[in-house]
Parts: structure tokens; C-alpha cells; sequence
């Protein structure tokens, strides 16, 4: 882009009213979580009803402890197969690595209704029971694309010739991959993790569909309570926005301040 | 370079299974009829013959579209000008700024369009503002404008995010270039700028395009339960009334919707005479 000066008034009103757009309704839910009334409209005072009632809601809190528990679980397992996923269709022969890479790009490209659709008759087709182990397995199914996006660059940039170095060196096979190919994609590999857990952590649509016998995650106790005013709501987006917050700002930052520390020695 | 070839395959049999096989089962519904078991299929086009009699879903077909096309201008009437003034600043502000477009697109969608709930209402903050200005009060709450407003806000980002990147990516000397031979600032614009920057524009138009056909938490949170699009019915096909083979067809119907506006899209895009002269 062009001219690389400071940003004019009429930009700078452009990114307030911008700003103002994406902040205010967060804000405006984290304010509403501390009212001491059911409003959504109007503050009367400061309370932590709201909190202590989410903390006291069994359904709530096993809710929390759902998408926490699937969404650790589905990024473990789909950055693991992701990785090696990934290395495997690096090395293999191209109509293979077409024919996947495209079949990968399904969950990606197809709209979210249809890809839970698709997994609610084929889990029924199967006859599992829908609940804790469809969930996961529909999370691991949907967040294993974008670690293979997420990993495939970092690969293709690899001299493929360092692998091969190790070998002949005397490295197993295990060696090789452990010692050599993953750390120098590490950094693919961690953003393919933090994707798969936020994806994890947020999905709604193939979550609602796929789930059953009591077994819900906070989008869809969110969705289904909302139908009904329900400041509790407002609480647990609260809890979800910070924690989300929080885990993006130390995995921005801390790449920062590695590096400020590094050029001051 | 062969040794670890071999990993490929159980992801390969994994993505037949949890990929393929669902897909496929979808398009086997379509086109059955109920109560079919595994040996006997009875394959009709009648799911389909139903939705293209039914006045009611042509109505909610066409509003959806209605909605994702009005969705889609405003985010780039919006997203435009606020990616062009991202890019043009410096370099740090511009870190700053698409960081503070991406965080909120990591918070949940639901949460996100649930905030609106309260800002939109009859006495929400929204009327408050308005009333200081001696305008309003007026009803947004469960109206087409709720839809439209709750869609851009979840999905403006993707279209910002584009246009900047193609604007970023841009060589700054064209512009030199443009003044050099004695374009103004507007037409520099419009020739210069705006063409090497339509590829942003086309694929931020698809990543609002096709999340907003398909919505339909959006609708069911903001626009009330009487507000129903594409999306909505195909909940209610297979988590209410459990016509699964009406509810695949459906979807079938708007997965080639999706596709063909995806294709018109790219066909936009690597058009010379459409998109500028790009080399």
C-alpha cells in the first residue's frame, strides 16, 4: 500500500466508529453480567448474582467443563494427526496428495450446517449414541483440516534434504521426525493448535447437531437459553471472553517479549 | 524421501470415513424417499418437487438470499474504506488495528450476536443514543435490520481482513507511477488502487457470501422465531419434524447455490475485461 504516513482525521474517525462497532457490544455484555437486576437495558447497581448463580448451575458448569475438556482433547488429538497428516502428504505421490488435500478442503469450504448434518445421519447410520464421544469425534474431525493448512506451508518451505541427511547419519526414522522435521515446523504446528482449540472452544452448529443426552457446550447453552432473558448468559459470555482474551494476548505476546529480551542481550 | 509416505494413509481412511462418507449420505437422502432401509432404496426427486412447489419455501429461499446479498454489499461498503485506511497508515498501527479486528472474530459468534440482544431493544442503548438526538425511538429488535446488522458485525471482519491483504500486498511504486504520468489522487483511485485490490474484494465476498446464506442462529437470536431462512429450515427438518431426506435435499439445494455463486465469483476474478488489468 502506498502512502505510509499518519492516518488523517477522517481516517482516524473511521477506526473509532470502528472500534466503537466491535467493542461496544462486548463490553456492553460484560458490564450487563455485573447489574443487580434481569435487565438487559437498564444498570441499577453492581451484584455478582449473576456469577454466583452460573457457579451454583450444574448445567452450566458442566457445560464448562464440556468445551473445555473436548476442546484439550480434540487439539491434542487433531494437531497430533494433523502434523503427521500433513508430513505424510508432503512426501506422497501427487495424484494421492490432490485427492486429499481436496477431501480436507470439504469441512473448510462446505457451510457448517451441512457438514453437521452430514455427521448426525452417519453417527446414526452407525448407531452411536449421540453425546460425548460424537462430539469429540466431530471435533477432531472438523479442527484436523486447518492444522494440515496450517502445517503444509512450513513444510513445503523444509529442505527435504535434511530429513534425508539424518538418516544417512545414522538417525531412525523416529529421530529424524522428532529431532529434525518437527522442530523447524514447530511454528505452523502451534498456530494449527491455538486454530483447533478456539475452533473447538467456539463451535456451535456441528456441536448442536451432533450432540445429545445432556451433553451441551456453552454455545449451546447459550442458544438455548437465550430464548428466555437470562443475565446468567451474560456471565458465562463474560467468563468465555476473558479466558479467550487472556490465552490470545499471552500467545501474541510472548513471542514479543521473548524478542525484546533477546535483542537486549 | 519415502519413509514417512506411509502416514498419509490413515488420514486418508479417516477422511473417507468422517469426510466422504457423510457427504454422500447426504446426497443419498436427497434423493430417497422415507422410511428406506439399507436394502431397499426407492430413489425420487420428490424432496426436491416439494421445495420448488411450496410458495412458503421459495419465500424463505429468496429472503435468504435477499439477506446474504444485502449482508455482503454493506460489509463492502463498510469493510472497504476501513482495510484502506488500515493499510495506508504506518506499519505499527497497522499490527495494532488488524489485531483488533481478528480478537473479536475469536470470541464466541453466539456470544458476539447475543451482545446485540440488549443494545437493539425498544429501550436499549441504541434508542438511548438516538433519543439524544431527538430521533426514535425505533423498533430493531427482531426485524430484517437485526439480521442484516448481526451479520455484519459477525462477519465484516473476514472481507476487512481480505481487502487489506491485497492492499498491503500492493507495489507502491505503481502508485508513484500513476502521479508520475498525471493521475490525480481519484484516479489513481479508481485505476490503480481499486482494480489490484478486487481479488481481496472477490474472495472477502465469498467469505461473508456463504456463512451468511447459511446462517441461522443469527436469524433464530435477532430476528425472533417467526424469522426463518434456509437455515433455519433445515434445523427444523432434521432436529424437530426429523425428515432427514427433506432436510438433505434442502441442504443439497443450497450447497449448489453456494457453489455456483462461488464459481461466478472466480469467474469475476480471472476475467481480465471484469477485474483490471492484472498480469
Amino acid at each position: 500500500m502506498a502512502p505510509k504516513q499518519r492516518t488523517g482525521i477522517g481516517g482516524k474517525i473511521i477506526l473509532g466508529l470502528t472500534a466503537l462497532f466491535f467493542y461496544l457490544p462486548i463490553l456492553y455484555i460484560i458490564v450487563f453480567s455485573f447489574n443487580d437486576s434481569r435487565s438487559l437495558t437498564k444498570f441499577s447497581g453492581f451484584s455478582l448474582q449473576w456469577y454466583e448463580r452460573m457457579f451454583s448451575d450444574r448445567t452450566m458448569m458442566q457445560a464448562i467443563v464440556y468445551t473445555i475438556v473436548i476442546a484439550i482433547l480434540a487439539t491434542i488429538i487433531s494437531t497430533l494427526a494433523g502434523t503427521l497428516a500433513a508430513i505424510g502428504l508432503s512426501r506422497s505421490r501427487r495424484a494421492l496428495r490432490n485427492v486429499v488435500e481436496q477431501v480436507n478442503n470439504l469441512p473448510i469450504m462446505n457451510p457448517e450446517i451441512v457438514t453437521a448434518i452430514g455427521l448426525l445421519m452417519f453417527f446414526s447410520a452407525l448407531g452411536v449414541n449421540k453425546g460425548f464421544l460424537t462430539l469429540l469425534l466431530a471435533h477432531i474431525m472438523f479442527c484436523t483440516p486447518y492444522v494440515i493448512l496450517s502445517v503444509s506451508p512450513k513444510l513445503r518451505s523444509l529442505d527435504p534434504n535434511l530429513a534425508d541427511a539424518a538418516l544417512d547419519l545414522g538417525a531412525t526414522p523416529l529421530q529424524a521426525l522428532t529431532k529434525v522435521i518437527v522442530p523447524q515446523i514447530m511454528p505452523g504446528i502451534v498456530s494449527g493448535a491455538l486454530i483447533a482449540f478456539t475452533m473447538s472452544f467456539d463451535d456451535f452448529i456441528i456441536s448442536y447437531f451432533v450432540t445429545g443426552n445432556g451433553v451441551n457446550n456453552i454455545s449451546i447453552l447459550v442458544y438455548t437459553m437465550s430464548k428466555r432473558v437470562n443475565p446468567s448468559i451474560n456471565a458465562l459470555s463474560t467468563l468465555v471472553i476473558v479466558l479467550i482474551t487472556v490465552s490470545l494476548l499471552i500467545v501474541n505476546l510472548v513471542p514479543i517479549i521473548k524478542e525484546r529480551r533477546r535483542e537486549k542481550e | 524421501m519415502r519413509q514417512f509416505r506411509n502416514m498419509i494413509y490413515p488420514y486418508a481412511v479417516w477422511t473417507a470415513i468422517m469426510i466422504v462418507l457423510p457427504m454422500l449420505m447426504i446426497l443419498l437422502y436427497a434423493f430417497t424417499k422415507a422410511g428406506n432401509d439399507v436394502t431397499t432404496f426407492r430413489f425420487t426427486l420428490e424432496n426436491f418437487a416439494r421445495f420448488f412447489q411450496d410458495a412458503v419455501f421459495l419465500d424463505v429461499l429468496k429472503r435468504s438470499l435477499v439477506i446474504a446479498v444485502v449482508t455482503t454489499i454493506v460489509c463492502v461498503l463498510f469493510g472497504y474504506p476501513i482495510a484502506y485506511v488500515i493499510a495506508s497508515g504506518p506499519e505499527k498501527s497497522r499490527v495494532f488495528w488488524i489485531l483488533m479486528i481478528t480478537l473479536p472474530t475469536w470470541i464466541n459468534m453466539l456470544v458476539r450476536t447475543y451482545a446485540w440482544v440488549g443494545i437493539l431493544q425498544d429501550d436499549g442503548l441504541l434508542n438511548r443514543v438516538f433519543a439524544l438526538f431527538g430521533i426514535g425511538p425505533f423498533h430493531m429488535m427482531y426485524t430484517t435490520f437485526a439480521v442484516v446488522l448481526g451479520m455484519v458485525y459477525n462477519f465484516i471482519p473476514f472481507m476487512i481482513l481480505q481487502i487489506h491483504t491485497s492492499l498491503s500486498k500492493m507495489d507502491k511504486s505503481y502508485l508513484e507511477a500513476a502521479s508520475d504520468l498525471g493521475a490525480n489522487r481519484v484516479q489513481s483511485f479508481l485505476r490503480v488502487t481499486l482494480p489490484l485490490s478486487l481479488p481481496g474484494v472477490l474472495s472477502g465476498i465469498t467469505l461473508v457470501f456463504l456463512p451468511a446464506v447459511s446462517s441461522f442462529f443469527i436469524p433464530k437470536l435477532l430476528g425472533g422465531g417467526q424469522y426463518v431462512l434456509i437455515g433455519n429450515v433445515i434445523e427444523t427438518q432434521f432436529l424437530t419434524s426429523g425428515d432427514w431426506n427433506f432436510g438433505s435435499a434442502i441442504s443439497l439445494i443450497m450447497a449448489v447455490i453456494i457453489m455456483v455463486s462461488m464459481y461466478l465469483t472466480r469467474k469475476v476474478d480471472t476475467d481480465p475485461a471484469a477485474s483490471g488489468r492484472r498480469e
